[in-house]
């Protein structure tokens, strides 16, 4: 898989023709390039342009409203953009539908838990398994015989501590473990580009160490460009290698966490929230 | 822990279930009862009404069973299973009374009928990537009313209103007797052999459609009934998924449409399009139990026995309780329907997610494996 990464001519071609702002030498593995969305009048995402070089995590930041999970949709395909394009590997992705841009490696776990409820824990992730291997298209093939599937969901399981809830219905999990399911499938998809919106968001304070280790995990593997929408910002210097602010749909500032968390805006828009909360 | 078995550890006729069984007791009971007599009906009854009934289940079982694939499994509401059912019928009608009973015809006319089937299973499911869920349904009952309305207006092709009558295939025809003398107590004649046809490629269908839910592709169905939303994020093209699950089933109902077309020996629109057809279809599979297969097929099984034998169960009812007036008026053979609805309603609250679902949820049996 990696072999695509940067391989073709074509996204050699496909890059060249990134704006000005790709000068940079790293090549990124994501990047949007004037990102725009608008509801009628208002535009939830404005103009933002930015790279996710690979083997990075950043952190994209902003108050309640600011368009951060709107930029995610955008990205992973769920909306689509009124102008600008995303990029992935030089490859203009910008019109494509969700499943196109998954199988190109793009994963994201929602931040309003998304699972199939009336399956099974293990159904959940044997379903993000399948989607990506080989014998998945099958009609006439027992699912159950796929046994290396089964045992890769399980193993996936094991690394949220759900392998002991496989066979209970997702919906009879509590808020916590739909949490861990959720960011389990993003796991079982085996992704280039992890996308995790708020992954801690309404956990209790003991389920999240495990959460954040598995995220640190990924990092360190430095295979993947992790994207993270977090409004703890105790979490955030903790995991960022860079932060991206976005303020009402506009980028306001990016950079390396000890310069970012600093700027006024950023104070400005988390005094403001953590004065609420 | 792991709720699956190996697939070495299971037996031939577990593999043959595709691993899914009905899933509680009473339920796989009713099943071997109905697969026992279906198997044997023209040795167990004697009439040909009965042995012409039970291929009517057979028939019935396909035709839930397939709409389940829609129903319960991918979450499809659709009015149009009967204008596959009826196109199934209608090749083979056309085709037989065209050109004779040949088989020949018979391929053709079939074949026709269900690859028509299959086409526009896939462009109906097509419309609903442009319109949202409510409205697809009434769309299909538009495109089944369209169905229905052509039918009985393409007179020299359909014979409207009145159908078509023709002649089977020698082998398959009543006045085909190769023994004078019965053979082990069984009369072999043509009516025998429709019948085993249509049993044989009811259960291979059935059998088929088992196979496909538990295949990868039938729990791709499931998550997008599910959560679409989520399927599509996983990398599922869920527009060819639904498509497919749509021509299949299209092309299972349009071939127990063929099955009731060599039945009937007829065609109309009465015997195939109807909306009432719709509405039974829909009842076996609520009643039988949504996205379980074993459900309608059951419900099929209850169905067509009810139409067939509440009137004169009925009528017996009332002429044992003759000298209870009350009482007999109660039974009244004419109030058959009423007596049906009350038994819906008995099923819909003692076993509200159908027979085999609820009995399933009772028998703590994981619906969700
Ligand atoms: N489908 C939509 N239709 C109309 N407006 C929308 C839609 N989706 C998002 N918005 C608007 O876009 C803005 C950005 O919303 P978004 O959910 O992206 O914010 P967010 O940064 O993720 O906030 P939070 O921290 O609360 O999750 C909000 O004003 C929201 O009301
Ligand atoms: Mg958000």
């Amino acid at each position: 898989m990696g072999d695509r990464i940067f391989a073709s001519a074509k996204s050699e071609k496909a890059r060249s023709g990134l704006a000005a702002s790709a000068e940079r030498n790293a090549p990124a593995l994501l990047a949007t390039d004037g990102l725009s969305i608008r509801f009628g009048g208002h535009a939830a995402v404005d103009g933002v342009s930015c790279r996710f070089p690979p083997g990075t995590l950043t952190a994209i930041v902003g108050p309640n409203g600011a368009g951060k999970t709107t930029y995610f949709n955008l990205i992973s395909g769920q909306l689509r953009a009124s102008s600008g394009e995303v990029w992935l590997n030089g490859e203009r992705i910008t019109h494509l539908p969700p499943s196109a841009r998954a199988r190109r490696g793009i994963g994201r776990a929602f931040q309003l838990t998304n699972l199939f409820p009336n399956l099974s824990v293990l159904e959940n992730v044997r379903l993000a398994i399948q989607a990506r291997s080989k014998p998945g298209f099958s009609l006439l093939r027992l699912a159950d015989d796929a046994t290396e599937i089964l045992e890769q969901a399980f193993a996936v399981l094991g690394r949220v501590h759900l392998e002991n809830r496989a066979n209970i219905a997702a919906a009879a999990l509590s808020h916590g473990d739909q949490r861990k399911l959720e960011v389990a499938i993003l796991l079982a998809m085996q992704p280039r580009i992890f996308m995790f919106d708020e992954p801690t968001a309404g956990m209790s304070v003991d389920e999240v160490p495990v959460l954040l280790d598995l995220i640190e995990a990924i990092k360190a593997e430095r295979q993947h460009t992790i994207l993270l929408v977090e409004h703890k910002m105790d979490v955030v210097r903790r995991l960022a290698d860079r932060i991206v602010v976005l303020h009402q749909g506009r980028l306001v500032a990016e950079g390396d966490p000890a310069s970012v968390v600093n700027l006024p805006i950023v104070r400005e828009a988390y005094l403001g929230r953590s004065a609420l909360s | 822990m792991h709720s699956f078995s190996p697939p070495s550890r299971r037996s031939f006729g577990l593999r043959l279930l595709s691993g899914d069984t009905p899933g509680h007791p009473v339920a796989s009971f009713l099943m071997a009862v109905l697969v026992f007599v279906l198997a044997f009906a023209p040795l167990l009854f004697a009439g040909t009404r009965a042995v012409a009934t039970a291929a009517r289940v057979a028939i019935f079982v396909v035709l839930a069973a397939s709409y389940d694939l829609l129903l319960g499994y991918t979450g499809i509401v659709s009015f149009a299973h009967t204008l596959f059912f009826g196109l199934g019928a209608y090749g083979v009608a056309i085709a037989l009374a065209g050109s004779g009973p040949s088989w020949s015809a018979l391929f053709v006319g079939s074949a026709a009928g269900i690859g028509f089937a299959a086409l526009l299973g896939i462009g109906i499911a097509l419309l609903s990537l442009r319109v949202r869920a409510i409205f697809f349904s009434m769309i299909t009952l538009a495109v089944a009313s369209v169905g229905q309305v052509l039918a009985s207006q393409l007179h020299d092709i359909t014979g409207g209103e009145d159908g078509l009558t023709f002649s089977v295939p020698p082998l398959l025809s009543p006045s085909f007797h190769p023994f004078t003398e019965p053979v082990l107590g069984v009369r072999i004649d043509g009516r025998l052999n429709t019948y085993y046809l249509i049993f044989v490629v009811s259960l291979v269908l059935f059998l088929l459609l088992l196979r496909l839910v538990n295949s990868p592709f039938g729990r791709v169905l499931r998550a997008i009934r599910e959560n679409e939303f989520r399927a599509e994020a996983l990398g599922y093209r869920v527009v060819v998924y639904r498509s497919l699950a749509s021509a299949i089933a299209a092309a299972m109902a349009a071939i127990a449409g063929t099955l009731m077309a060599l039945l009937l020996r007829y065609n109309g629109p009465a015997t195939t399009l109807s909306f009432s057809i719709m509405i039974d279809i829909l009842l076996m599979v609520v009643i039988g139990g949504m996205g379980t297969l074993y459900g309608p097929a059951i419900g099929a099984a209850l169905m067509v026995l009810a139409q067939y034998y509440l009137e004169p169960a009925l009528q017996f009812l009332a002429e044992l309780t003759a000298p209870f007036p009350l009482l007999s008026a109660v039974f009244q053979p004419d109030r058959w329907l009423l007596w049906l609805g009350f038994l819906f309603m008995l099923v819909v609250m003692y076993f509200p997610a159908g027979i085999v679902g609820s009995l399933r949820a009772r028998g703590l049996y994981s619906q969700t494996r």
